[in-house]
């Protein structure tokens, strides 16, 4: 199956990349997408722990089931609005 | 009304996605550019979302406030791209039937927003590169996004 996979902030300047699609065999979950990046970014694991993932635009666990055509993200912990 | 613009917020455009005949109080928030953060000057910030999401969780904690407060007119708007100083980067509007509910409901959807809601701001520095907040010098401070607070 194919899905999208955006990155936002830290991750696409650390990846050098706004999204891709990418190939994964029939009952992969976000942790397939997460492992696959390690190997070509071992630095990212250190970031997992306080990164979030979402999944068709809804927060996700890294065990969430993936299906052909979801959309998928990196959600770096986020910072909008003001400091007041 | 819950956006993600290019545009210059103004504040009218969510006072008048909120008005209506049933409010007594229509409470108005705008979060501006400051030029210092921790006391080190900031030329401009830097605003990135993700739109349709960004979109769907203002819309979740409308709903959030819905619940809490009977509210039904809530209207957020928040802006992406890089801002000046002074500009407005987010706009919030509430108009409930006494000024008192108003006034939370205005605070809680701020509080939510920085929560859930996926945008990310970078600090165009007067003296250095912009450089995005990476995760790990955020991680002490980073709230619990699944908490939702009372």
């Amino acid at each position: 199956m194919n899905v999208t996979v955006k990155y936002f902030a830290v991750c696409h300047e650390m990846l050098d990349r706004f999204e891709e699609e990418m190939e994964l065999p029939e009952g992969a979950t976000v942790k397939t997408i997460l492992k696959r990046l390690e190997e070509e970014w071992p630095e990212i694991a250190e970031f997992y722990e306080v990164m979030q993932m979402s999944v068709n635009w809804e927060y996700a666990t890294e065990n969430t089931e993936l299906t052909e055509g979801d959309e998928v993200a990196l959600i770096p912990p986020v910072t909008g609005g003001c400091d007041v | 009304m819950f956006r993600i613009t290019t545009e210059v917020i103004t504040g009218a455009e969510v006072r008048e996605a909120v008005e209506g005949p049933d409010a007594g109080a229509v409470v108005l928030f705008f979060g501006t550019v400051r030029n210092n953060t921790d006391g080190r000057a900031v030329k401009q910030l830097e605003y990135e979302a993700y739109p349709p999401m960004a979109e769907k969780k203002m819309a979740e904690i409308a709903q959030e406030i819905s619940e809490k407060w009977g509210i039904d007119r809530v209207a957020m708007i928040h802006r992406v791209g890089k801002l000046d100083i002074g500009e407005v980067s987010v706009a919030v509007a509430v108009a409930s039937p006494h000024r008192k509910d108003g006034f939370e409901a205005c605070k809680y959807a701020m509080d939510r927003l920085k929560q859930i809601v996926p945008i990310w701001k970078r600090e165009v520095w007067a003296d250095s590169e912009a450089e995005w907040v990476k995760p790990d010098a955020v991680f002490f401070d980073a709230p619990n996004v699944r908490k939702t607070p009372q």
